[in-house]
Formats: structure tokens, C-alpha cells, sequence
């Protein structure tokens, strides 16, 4: 059984976790380290979701944990494979190099 | 010799039609060939064209082909004893329950149709062989264009006249018109020639819409567009003033329009005077001989519908007297012999309609017949000067060429014409004017007699301008410039160049021919008293001409009335008799003016001018005369000018009001509601990102704060869900 004091301590790591990952997404213009931040938005919902599975005792929770981590690695394969492509393309990885799509 | 050509050509062509005169099944078709000819001629022109033929092979075509119609044209005269329906082919054949529309391709050959074609086929070889010769210096350019537009004129040509139906009428008036576009614009690199064209198709697409509307109406009132089933229709009803309603007396102004438009009279002519820069064998064949009396020929083939409304023939006389009168003063002051010609050749349309107006179809139909001949020659050998003096046409630049090496039959063929068109005693157009003149005296109607001397006068006119030509061109002192054609060489070293056979050839046959026209009027014909002889029975025999029965005026009886009448009480003498005096001493006035301004002391008709001219109350006569009474300024105002205001101001509504307002400005919404949101759209992946966040914060503050919607989206949100499960319920 867990305390709703726990529950917020879990919280509030989640919460830090997600306002770092947002905040390095949104400030840093390295593609690497901007997916980088993504994959940590991942884990503090992560957290939240294991944290409230384990409070309400319901096992989904941890599913849903399970499918995220899934998604993620998939999507690591793909993101990376995608950042090698655009490397090769500008030799640089600067996010503002590839918004010529724009309009 | 008529009678044993007659007999002859019946032994050789069709020995049936004697034997078989009353058997519906005499074979005339091989009449078809008349029109088939020309196509023929016009295919194998085409050929020469895909081949590039670089020789002389489409004028010999072509004279080979029209000479094969023209003698198939005699055959059928001298076979010809009563009016035959020579049946072709289905052409338009429209049914339907309690009526139906019949238009087949045949041909109707009667007297008048054999008269029109045996000079219009006649001719119509003649002047391509002089062609042949005068259009030689565009062999392998522009020579098989020109004579497949000959061919084409003479198939529509031979459609007009043969057709057994108002329809095919209308084939061959729009075929002539589409020739005679094509010919005028012959020389295409010439912008003044491309405007001639479209002005002559222009003008003569308003007659057109009159003969269009007019068949229509024909159609409408008589259920018919065939001649013999409207003479049929008109000989079985009874005329009271009912009959037809406003469509009788519509009819004849509408076949008026197309007859003025075509034939240049007063309100249409404009088109006639420009037409002239087409090559000059187009002008002697289309707008001198042939093409221009289409009208007169529609008129006399549709005159008993004339005759259904009073006024319509008096219409037609006043029109075509001051068309006479008007086109000779405009004549009479221009410089370009070509141009002259041109104005003669309206005056003496206006003659026709006179004559056809004051009911004496025969004197029209005469004077269509040598007028063809005499202004064919006169064209032709206006034509043979301007090819020689490298497009010379100015009568002060011209002169003596009588005295020139190789220009005798030149000269002695233009007086023979000249002397023709002004009424000289004893030549054909003497004998084919006065039989018009004499006729105006004594019909009944309003102001035929003024008509009358306005007519004689204006043969003093025709006689005064036909010989300053001459006098000018062939007479005096030998004096010539050339043209603005001069290709090689400078002006002084200048030599003309003689016409050679073809073109001689053509101009004595064609001169012998406007002679040997003044002998018709004196064949004697089987019909007793009646004036004219030949060329009248041709006319008369005609049931176009026979009219309605107690409605036509018959001549005899006008001839009785015409004794009481002013003139003759005047004269104290039959007005034929009359009229060979009055008009022979109107024409040498004419001729001895012409003798003294234009041989005698040339430099008196300049002193004339420039004293006219200084003077400020007769300034106006020879300005106006020179520049053509001002028509084509006043049609300028009054219908170009507004036509193009309207036109501008048509296409500032399109472009303004359709393709601004309405496309464009439709357009631009979407546009500027993309112009709002666009920057949106910069490329970065933060901003992006920011937004996100920003409208994930703004949905999360609403749901906390203002529940009423969150109850709002579960309502909607179990709608859905429920009628999902009803749709999932259904389709089990």
C-alpha cells in the first residue's frame, strides 16, 4: 500500500523529470540532444504512469509503461537513422538548418 | 443557227429528249456535272498544292474543268425546252408529324437559270485564262491558292444560280461570299487587302442574316423553300389582305437587305469599292460580272413574293436609282481607274434594281447580261495596265497608250467597253439601259418618273467619267510612271511590259462578246409584240417572273397607260423610241464634256477643280465627292466607334467585374486567411513545440476552470458512443 505522500514524491520526480525534458527540448537546438530530451518527456510519464498503476493497484499502468518503453525503442531506431540521413545531407545537425519546409 | 445547234446538240447529247419530252424520266443528270466541274477543279488544286506543283498545271486545270461546265452549260440551253427539276441527291430532309422540311440537292433549269449560267461559266473560263497569264509571277506561291478560290467561287457560284431551293441558294450565297473573302485577301502580306476582306465578309454577313431570316419565313408561310412549290402556293391562294399575315410583307424587305447587301447597293455597298484590292481577274469575274448580280438574280427568282407587297418594288427602284445616281457622282472625282470601275460597277447594280423596281425584269436581267461582258473587259483591261506599269492605276500618271507598242488591243478593247457602259448608240449596254429607262417612265408607282431623270442624267454621268478614263489612259501625249510594284531596277530605266496572247486573246473575245450582246434584243422571239426578243423570252419564260396571277402588271397594258402619262405627252412618241434619242444625246454630252476636260485641254478640269475648290460656297462639292461623300467616315461614327466603345467597355466589365471581383476576389479570401496563419508555419521545431504546450496548458486551465465544459464534451462524447454502438448493432 502506498501513502499519498509517496504518491506525490513519485509525482513530483515525474514532474521534474518532464519539465527538464521539455525545457532542454525547447532550448537546445542539437537534433541528438533535442531527441534525447523527448526520450526523458517519455520516462517522466513513465513514472507517473508505474507510480499511479502501483497507488490505485492496477496493472495497467505497467502496461501502458511496457508500450512506451516498446514505442520509444522503436522510435530511437527510426530517429536515429533519420539524424545519420540529415547529418549526411547538411554536415550539420542544427535544427534551424532543416525548416526550409516551412510555408 | 440557233435552231441547228439546237438540233445538232440534240442529236449528239441527249437524243432522248425529244422522243421522251413528256416521260418524267428524261436523264438530265449529267446536268450535275455543271456544278460538279468546278470541285472537281478545286480537288485537283488541292493536290497541286500538297505537291507543290511549281508550273503553270492549276490554271490549266481549272480552264479545262470551268471550259467542260460551260459547254455542258450550252448543251442543256440548246436541249432546253421546258423547265426541268434535275434531281441530285437527299440533302436535308427533315420529318415529323404534320409537317416536314425538304431541301434535296437539285438543280432547276429554267430560261433564267440558263441565261445566268451561260455567261457566268462563260466568263468565268474566259477570265481564267487571261488569269493564267496575269497572276504568273506567283507561280509556285500563291498560283494554285488563287485558282482554287476560282474553282470554289465558281461551285457556289453554279449552286446559287442552279439550285432548285432556297437552300441550296443559301449554300452557294454564302459560298460566293466565303470565295470572294478568300480572293479579296488574296495578297495576305497586304494589311489594306486583309481589311478589304473582312470589311467585304463583314458587310455582306448582314445580307446574309436577311436571307437566312427570309428563308425562314418563305418556309414558315408557303411550307416550302422550293421555287415551284412557292409558285404553286402562291398561284392557289386567293390574295386578300389577310393572307400571311405581317410574313408577306416582310419577306420581300428581307430578301431586299440580302439582294442590297450582296449586289452593293445604297445602305451595304461600302464593301464593293475595297473589294478592289483582290486581284484584278477577281474583280472582272466576282465583283463586276458575276458575284454582284447574285442579288438581282434572287430578286427576279423570288419576284411574285415582291409582288405581295405594295411597296416593296418601289423600295427596291428608289434604291437602286439613287445608288446609280450616288456611285457615279463618287466615280466621277476618283483617280484610281480600278476604283472607277468599281463605283461604275455599283452605279450600273442600282440600274438593275431600278429596272427590276419599275417591273421590267427583263430589262434588269438584259442589263445584268452585258454589263457581265463590258465590265468584265473594262476590269480586265484595267488589270492588264497595272500589270504592266508595275501597279500603275492613276489616270494623271497614264497616258497615250494607244500610241504604245503592244498596247493597241489594250486601248481598243477599253473603248469598246467604255462605249458599251456609256450608252453609246447601237452598243449592248445602249440597248439594255433604255430598255430600263424607258420602263421607269412608264410604270405607275411613286416618283418613277423622277427615278427616270435621275437615271438619264445620271447616264450623262456614267458617260463623262467611262471616257476621262480613256481619254486619260489612252488618248494625249505618251507619258507614264510606274507603279509602286517595281521589282528590280530604278524608276527612270522603267519599261512596261506588253500583255501577251492569253490575256489579248481574252480581252477581244471578251470585247467581241460585249458587242455581240446588243444582237439578243433584236433575235426575234416566239412570242408576239413582246419588247426584247431573246433575253426577254429568256426572262419571261421564266415562271419566277410570271408573278401572281392578277397581280402583275402586264407591260402591254403599261405601255398603253405610259402614253397618257406626262413624258409621253411630252414627247409625243412610244418611250422606247423616245429613250434611244434622249439617252444617245445624254451620253455624248457626257462623252464630249469628257473629250474636252480630259483630251482637248487637260489642264482646264485641273483649273475647274482648284477654281471650285476656292471658291467657299462650292468647296464642299469636290471635297466630298473625292473623299467618297464622307460614307465610310459617317459608318466610322456611327457604328464602328460605338461597336468599339461597347466592346471596351465589355471587356473592362470582364476583366473587372468577372475576372476581379468576382474569380479573383473569391480567390483572395482563402488567400488572406492563409496570409493570417502562414507564419505559423516558420520551420523552427521549438516554436512548434512551444505552441503545442501552450494550447495543451490552455485546454487544461478550461477544463479546470470552467467545467460546464467538460460536461459538454461527455454528453457529446456518449452521443457518439451510442450511435457508434447503434451503427455496430445495425450492420450485425
Amino acid at each position: 500500500m502506498m501513502t499519498s505522500a509517496a504518491l506525490s514524491g513519485y509525482l513530483f520526480v515525474s514532474g521534474v523529470l518532464f519539465a527538464i525534458g521539455l525545457v532542454g527540448f525547447l532550448v537546445r537546438r542539437n537534433l541528438i540532444v533535442m531527441f534525447l530530451c523527448t526520450e526523458l518527456m517519455f520516462q517522466g510519464a513513465a513514472v507517473a504512469f508505474v507510480a499511479m498503476g502501483r497507488y490505485l493497484f492496477d496493472y495497467s499502468g505497467q502496461v501502458m509503461v511496457i508500450f512506451i518503453l516498446t514505442v520509444a525503442a522503436a522510435e530511437a531506431a527510426l530517429a536515429l537513422a533519420l539524424v545519420v540521413l540529415l547529418h549526411r545531407q547538411r554536415d550539420t545537425l542544427d535544427a534551424d538548418a532543416f525548416g526550409e519546409l516551412h510555408e | 443557227m440557233i435552231e441547228t445547234l439546237s438540233i445538232l446538240s440534240k442529236c449528239i447529247a441527249m437524243p432522248a429528249v425529244s422522243l421522251a419530252k413528256d416521260l418524267p424520266s428524261v436523264d438530265l443528270s449529267w446536268a450535275g456535272f455543271i456544278v460538279w466541274m468546278p470541285l472537281i477543279s478545286l480537288t485537283l488544286c488541292g493536290l497541286c498544292a500538297m505537291f507543290k506543283v511549281r508550273t503553270k498545271a492549276p490554271a490549266i486545270i481549272t480552264v479545262i474543268c470551268l471550259g467542260t461546265s460551260f459547254v455542258l452549260t450550252v448543251l442543256l440551253w440548246q436541249g432546253y425546252e421546258q423547265p426541268e427539276t434535275i434531281y441530285l441527291f437527299d440533302w436535308v430532309q427533315v420529318h415529323w408529324a404534320d409537317g416536314s422540311f425538304i431541301a434535296n440537292f437539285a438543280l432547276y433549269v429554267d430560261s433564267l437559270t440558263l441565261l445566268w449560267m451561260l455567261f457566268v461559266t462563260g466568263l468565268g473560263t474566259l477570265i481564267t485564262v487571261y488569269a493564267s497569264e496575269y497572276m504568273e509571277h506567283d507561280v509556285g506561291k500563291g498560283y494554285t491558292r488563287f485558282f482554287a478560290g476560282v474553282s470554289v467561287f465558281l461551285f457556289a457560284m453554279t449552286c446559287l444560280v442552279m439550285g432548285d431551293n432556297l437552300l441550296v441558294l443559301y449554300l452557294g450565297w454564302e459560298g460566293v461570299g466565303f470565295a470572294s473573302y478568300w480572293l479579296i485577301g488574296y495578297f495576305y502580306q497586304r494589311p489594306s487587302a486583309v481589311a478589304a476582306a473582312k470589311k467585304a465578309f463583314i458587310v455582306n454577313r448582314i445580307g446574309d442574316v436577311g436571307l437566312a431570316l427570309a428563308i425562314y419565313l418563305i418556309w414558315s408561310t408557303f411550307g416550302t423553300v422550293q421555287y415551284e412549290g412557292i409558285t404553286a402556293a402562291l398561284e392557289a391562294h386567293t390574295f386578300d389582305a389577310s393572307f400571311g399575315g405581317w410574313t408577306v410583307h416582310a419577306i420581300p424587305y428581307l430578301l431586299m437587305l440580302a439582294a442590297f447587301g450582296k449586289s452593293a447597293q445604297l445602305p451595304l455597298y461600302v464593301w464593293l469599292p475595297d473589294a478592289m484590292e483582290g486581284p484584278t481577274p477577281v474583280s472582272a469575274l466576282i465583283h463586276a460580272a458575276t458575284m454582284v448580280t447574285a442579288g438581282v438574280y434572287l430578286i427576279i427568282r423570288t419576284y411574285p413574293l415582291f409582288i405581295l407587297d405594295s411597296h416593296a418594288l418601289e423600295t427596291v427602284a428608289w434604291v437602286g436609282g439613287l445608288t446609280a445616281f450616288f456611285a457615279a457622282t463618287i466615280g466621277m472625282a476618283q483617280y484610281d481607274i480600278k476604283r472607277i470601275m468599281a463605283y461604275s460597277t455599283i452605279s450600273q447594280l442600282g440600274y438593275m434594281f431600278l429596272g427590276l423596281g419599275v417591273l421590267t425584269s427583263y430589262g434588269a436581267a438584259y442589263h445584268v447580261f452585258t454589263h457581265a461582258f463590258f465590265k468584265a473587259v473594262l476590269f480586265l483591261t484595267c488589270g492588264a495596265i497595272m500589270h504592266g506599269f508595275a501597279g500603275q492605276l492613276d489616270l494623271r500618271r497614264l497616258s497615250g497608250l494607244r500610241k504604245m507598242k503592244g498596247w493597241r488591243v489594250v486601248s481598243y478593247t477599253m473603248l469598246i467597253g467604255c462605249l458599251c457602259l456609256a450608252g453609246f448608240p447601237l452598243t449592248s449596254g445602249y440597248f439594255s439601259k433604255d430598255a430600263i429607262l424607258a420602263e421607269a417612265f412608264v410604270t405607275q408607282g411613286t416618283g418613277f418618273k423622277f427615278l427616270g431623270w435621275l437615271a438619264i442624267f445620271t447616264a450623262g454621268l456614267t458617260a463623262y467619267y467611262t471616257f476621262r478614263v480613256w481619254f486619260r489612259v489612252c488618248c494625249g501625249p505618251v507619258q507614264y510612271e510606274a507603279g509602286d510594284e517595281l521589282h528590280g531596277g530604278d524608276a527612270s530605266s522603267f519599261h512596261p511590259h506588253a500583255p501577251r496572247f492569253a490575256i489579248n486573246f481574252v480581252l477581244v473575245t471578251i470585247a467581241l462578246g460585249a458587242l455581240l450582246a446588243a444582237l439578243p434584243s433584236f433575235i426575234p422571239n416566239e412570242t408576239e409584240g413582246l419588247h426584247g426578243g431573246w433575253i426577254a423570252e429568256m426572262v419571261n419564260d421564266s415562271p419566277a417572273s410570271a408573278g401572281v396571277p392578277g397581280a402583275v402588271v402586264d407591260s402591254h397594258a403599261a405601255h398603253v397607260d405610259g402614253h397618257d402619262s406626262t413624258h409621253g405627252s411630252i414627247l409625243g412618241m412610244d418611250p422606247h423610241k423616245a429613250m434611244y434619242y434622249i439617252s444617245a444625246f445624254v451620253g455624248f454630252i457626257g462623252i464630249g464634256l469628257a473629250l474636252y476636260f480630259h483630251l482637248f485641254c487637260r489642264s482646264s478640269a485641273d483649273a475647274l477643280r482648284t477654281k471650285l475648290l476656292s471658291s467657299r460656297t462650292t468647296r464642299w462639292l469636290p471635297t466630298a465627292m473625292e473623299h467618297k461623300w464622307y460614307v465610310d467616315e459617317i459608318y466610322i461614327a456611327l457604328i464602328r466607334s460605338p461597336l468599339w466603345i461597347l466592346g471596351k467597355v465589355f471587356s473592362m466589365f470582364d476583366r473587372y467585374l468577372i475576372d476581379g471581383v468576382l474569380v479573383n476576389g473569391i480567390a483572395s479570401i482563402p488567400r488572406a486567411a492563409a496570409k493570417w496563419f502562414s507564419p505559423l508555419h516558420n520551420g523552427a521545431v521549438q516554436s512548434y513545440a512551444v505552441s503545442m504546450i501552450g494550447g495543451t496548458i490552455l485546454i487544461a486551465l478550461l477544463m479546470l476552470f470552467m467545467p460546464e465544459i467538460v460536461d459538454f464534451l461527455r454528453t457529446i462524447s456518449e452521443q457518439s458512443g451510442e450511435q457508434s454502438v447503434a451503427l455496430i448493432g445495425g450492420g450485425q
